[in-house]
């Protein structure tokens, strides 16, 4: 007899308490905007945060409140999504060249010496925050791997003979979150050139030229042979360091050869010597 | 004065064995260098502005760099000498900062200078007092090297009470502040009464740690004549030595914490013994900061030394002076081995707050294999600040950087008394240290929204 007792009233119960948040929920609906929804279908759902929001549902609501979408921009969809987004708000959208993660460092276990031997927590952030690194360049890759572990495209990996960082061309999806785990600041997003092409100084040590060279074979100097080289006025030198304006670059190649320590390199650009290499990378002479 | 138990601080600390190798060893001083190195940035504040540029020709004790604003101090050259360049030079971070670096000659002193030896017991007047420290150039020489002249100006609304002075060394190894005590306790002792009359008050204490004995009784020796100057000996307990756990310990008094706490704000002012001896010399005879007290030790260490080292010397010098470099040798730690930096160079300069160079073997400097916590809570419990580093560790970890802000990670004063109890041989501080530079930076950039 019990049972029944217990059965009939929690049924009872539960029409009872169904009824009320049926009513409830009626009678307080929020009416979403359903364009929320059909933005966030059309974005790639990496939830990566390269777009300056905690994710893609933050990122379609952004969208759908703001004017027009010249200031907002998903680095993972690229183009492409951000023109579907356009079309279904019916915005105007900026058209905008994608762009990829560069290293800029090349200090390889051949081109730079160790001056002692780091043992404390495998995290670049750590290394950082001890001292100036286990080579004699205070500026260059610590080689713990941070940015492998912000990658959330696995489109960063160590390669164990260099001991630098490698970006894989088709998986970078310009995030940024590399650029920003980063402690030394030696990933910059730059403009993915047809072809992935694209032409940099990878290298940011400030020391000047002597000191520079003496601790990486292969570091920039600030000899400011490419700057007078480039015809587009594209490279400006800057504390004993060279920069090449990505926006100005026309990747004509005059920079390239006349750096003395090939601290300038030329990715996925017909070789003129050895055409076969991935990334580039000269050894130094 | 020496009866009941020691005072301490009451929570948490560890007791590493103390290894006071050069504690008997008299001060002596070290052979001038070729060359000096002096830094522009050896305080916290602003960095010195140069005053000299490459060539000049500089005397000892001439001003190179003057103060730039209140929290900063003036830098003078500690040889005679050409200036080669100002150059970026690596310090102790392990980064380049410029520096003046100047080539040595024969030693010729700047003039107003008295280099003589007797003691001047008459202390000029409160202002007096103040400028001469000033400019002098005078920062903490315990390690922080906070400007003095800025903690003998406490804002008005904080009234003084209590000056404490630190000459507790609790970290291993180091002996500087022990032989200073012992050698020139007289000029101590003044050096106390000049640093009351600057703050305006009269209670003085001068916290030393048990292990000291001679100190002890040498230094109470001096004051007898002073009523006003106690000598309060400590339970040696690491850290005895921390500004916090001295005020704790000395007075039962609690700091708020930080990023804003002071021990102004429970009427406090605490001073190095080393820095209270460089406070004698910079008001009685005008000699301005230019040469300290350095310990030079290690197991392995032909010749642990206590040396009186002019700012701007090579490490190298130092090592090469208490024997050369040992074989075998695998950390080179600037400081004590417990807060002390390792070095990746031994060019790196003497600054104003270096107070030991240790020399450590390949056995007794590698790190451990890092294991799992364990949940042990031996960190919690040596923790003096009350702190559950573990947990501080693992929000790092993650980036949590709220819920560490939460946690209280900025109150750790990185003492590692967590890394060095830890049975997982876990690098706790290394992540803590990065997590209270993270939040501070997180908290800069909500205050500039």
């Amino acid at each position: 007899m019990t049972i029944v007792f217990t059965i009939v009233t929690l049924s009872v119960l539960g029409i009872l308490s169904a009824v009320i948040l049926y009513a409830v929920a009626q009678k307080f609906k929020v009416q979403g905007d359903p364009r929320v929804d059909q933005v966030e279908a059309a974005l790639p759902l990496a939830n990566c945060g390269g777009c300056g929001y905690a994710g893609c549902r933050n990122f379609a609501e952004a969208c759908v409140a703001a004017e027009d979408l010249t200031d907002l921009y998903c680095p993972v969809g690229g183009q492409a999504c951000m023109d579907a987004v356009a079309d279904i708000l019916g915005k105007k959208v900026s058209q905008k060249d994608p762009l990829i993660a560069v290293i800029r460092c090349q200090g390889s276990y051949a081109h730079r010496a160790k001056t002692s031997l780091y043992d404390s927590a495998p995290a670049c952030s750590i290394a950082a925050s001890l001292y100036g690194g286990d080579t004699g360049c205070a500026y260059g890759c610590l080689g713990l791997g941070d940015c492998v572990k912000a990658c959330k495209f696995q489109a960063i990996f160590m390669n164990p003979d260099t001991g630098l960082p490698e970006v894989i061309d088709d998986k970078c999806t310009a995030c940024g979150a590399c650029v920003k785990a980063c402690p030394r600041f030696i990933i910059e997003l730059r403009r993915r050139g047809p072809k992935n092409r694209r032409i940099f100084v990878s290298c940011i040590n400030q020391d000047k030229g002597p000191v520079a060279k003496k601790s990486c074979a292969v570091a920039c100097i600030g000899c400011g042979l490419c700057v007078k080289a480039c015809p587009f006025e594209a490279i400006t030198l800057k504390n004993n360091l060279a920069y090449i304006d990505h926006e100005k670059c026309r990747l004509c190649r005059k920079c390239a050869p006349v750096c003395p320590t090939h601290a300038i390199v030329e990715m996925n650009l017909p070789e003129l010597k050895a055409a076969s290499e991935p990334a580039g990378v000269k050894s130094s002479a | 004065m020496r009866s009941g138990s020691p005072k301490t601080f009451p929570q948490g600390g560890v007791h590493p064995h103390d290894s006071k190798l050069s504690a008997d060893k008299p001060l002596s001083m070290l052979p001038l260098p070729k060359t000096v190195a002096i830094l522009l940035s050896q305080h916290i504040g602003a960095p010195a502005v140069p005053l000299v540029k490459a060539g000049d020709f500089v005397k000892t004790g001439q001003l190179i760099a003057r103060a730039e604003g209140f929290v900063s101090a003036n830098i003078h050259a500690s040889v005679t000498g050409n200036v080669k360049k100002i150059d970026p030079v690596k310090d102790v971070t392990g980064y380049k900062r410029p520096a003046v670096i100047l080539d040595v000659q024969e030693d010729e002193w700047a003039g107003g200078i008295d280099r003589g030896l007797d003691l001047k017991k008459d202390i000029p007047g409160r202002e007096d007092i103040i400028a001469k420290i000033a400019a002098a150039g005078i920062v903490g020489l315990g390690g922080a090297a906070f400007p003095s002249h800025v903690k003998l100006s406490p804002p008005k609304d904080k009234p003084m009470e209590f000056l404490l002075i630190n000459g507790v060394e609790c970290e291993p190894y180091l002996t500087a502040d022990h032989r200073l005590m012992v050698e020139k306790s007289e000029e101590v002792v003044t050096g106390v009464r000049i640093l009351l009359k600057g703050l305006g008050i009269d209670q003085a204490c001068i916290g030393i740690e048990e292990n000291k004995p001679d100190a002890i009784d040498i230094l109470a020796a001096a004051a007898r004549d002073y009523p006003g100057i106690r000598v309060e000996p400590l339970k040696v307990c690491y850290p005895q030595g921390g500004e916090r756990q001295l005020v704790k310990a000395l007075t039962g008094r609690e700091i708020p914490p930080p990023p804003k706490g002071l021990p102004s704000d429970v009427g406090c002012a605490v001073f190095n013994v080393g820095t209270v001896f460089a406070v004698y010399e910079a008001v009685q005879k005008n000699k301005p900061l230019i040469e300290r007290v350095v310990t030079v030790t290690g197991p392995a260490i032909q010749n642990p030394s206590n040396f009186w080292v002019r700012v701007g010397t090579p490490f190298h010098e130092l090592i090469k002076a208490a024997g050369g470099l040992p074989d075998k040798t695998g950390k080179i730690i600037a400081g004590g081995p417990m807060m002390g930096r390792a070095l990746d160079s031994t060019d790196i300069p003497v600054t104003k707050g270096t107070s030991g160079l240790l020399v450590l073997p390949e056995d007794q400097a590698k790190r451990e294999l890092v294991e799992n916590c364990i949940r042990c809570a031996k960190c919690v419990f040596a923790c003096p600040l009350g702190l559950e580093p573990y947990l501080l560790m693992a929000l790092v970890e993650r980036n949590q950087l709220d819920r560490a802000f939460g946690e209280r990670v900025l109150s750790c004063c990185e003492c590692s008394c967590c890394s060095f109890v830890c049975p997982s041989h876990r690098p706790l501080l290394d992540y803590i240290r990065l997590g209270k530079a993270n939040v501070f930076k997180k908290l800069k950039e909500q205050k500039q929204k």
